[in-house]
């Protein structure tokens, strides 16, 4: 998982970076770890920026729907930052609607909106 | 080789490739990381026709569609990229010599899946494309062949 995504706890909000080269493997080790830092840092949500991926096809559409999965099991609501507009566009015409995810518009709006909305989700 | 089953949703018009194409690009996918290659390669083309930004992430999350199921149930293929500057248009045919699909109509339906997949990736290519062809012969291999103009 060394560069394909990254783990980084800020004030308690688990921010998940995913890159264009993520694979198979990867996945199983990044849901593991997110699991375990969240449950052991008390996280109190989960940020997945995805600004780094040209597209978002369906494979990686389900990871962040099951990276979003393990954060509601663990009450950590989840947000992803970084969709372009196109990217959305493109994501709802494959089919993958994503409905357990909230998206934010930048890091700082999904921060913000974790910060002011301990309840949230 | 002789096809035994094809869902052709949006024809492609003869031959193949169009007379003014020109090869662009070969990729053999192999590995996730020609996946990425050949997904960066068909960008470049469609920015090479001068394609808007929407339309380029279109094609290019197609074809990470197409070229992921060619190396996760077909075993790897090849990528094969051509440019046409007259039509302002990008096509793309990925092969694999895998187990084939033995009902391609059923295989474009959302929800269908053959493994641990969504099920989304062949219909949502086909949307997102101008053109689609599949053609597939179990035990032998599939064929999928797109296009999309800038």
């Amino acid at each position: 998982m060394a560069h394909s995504a990254g783990l980084f706890l800020v004030d308690r909000i688990m921010l998940v970076t995913i890159h264009e080269d993520i694979n198979d493997s990867d996945i199983v080790e990044l849901q593991d770890q997110l699991a375990v830092k969240v449950h052991a840092k008390g996280a109190r949500g989960i940020v997945i920026d995805i600004s780094a991926l040209d597209i978002v096809d369906t494979f990686v559409g389900r990871i962040i729907a099951q990276l979003a999965g393990i954060g509601s099991i663990l009450d950590a609501p989840t947000f992803v930052v970084g969709m372009r507009p196109a990217v959305a566009m493109t994501l709802v015409e494959l089919g993958m609607t994503l409905p357990d995810v909230r998206t934010a518009r930048s890091l700082g709006h999904a921060l913000a909106q974790l910060r002011d909305s301990p309840t949230i989700g | 080789m002789p096809w035994h089953s094809c869902a052709i949703l949006q024809p492609l018009d003869d031959p193949w490739p169009p007379a003014s194409a020109v090869l662009f690009h070969r990729q053999p996918i192999l590995t996730e990381s020609d996946v990425v290659l050949g997904r960066q390669a068909v960008g470049r083309a469609m920015a090479e026709v001068g394609a808007r930004e929407v339309r380029r992430i279109r094609l290019v999350t197609a074809v990470s569609e197409i070229f992921r199921n060619a190396l996760r149930y077909g075993g790897g293929g090849e990528a094969v990229i051509f440019l046409d500057r007259v039509t302002k248009a990008v096509l793309v045919e990925c092969r694999d010599n895998g187990p084939g699909i033995e009902d391609t109509a059923l295989a474009m339906r959302d929800g269908y899946t053959s493994g641990k997949g969504l099920g989304m990736g062949l219909g949502g290519a086909q949307r997102l494309t101008d053109a689609f062809e599949l053609h597939s012969r179990p035990n032998e291999g599939t064929r999928v062949r797109m296009m999309s103009r800038a």
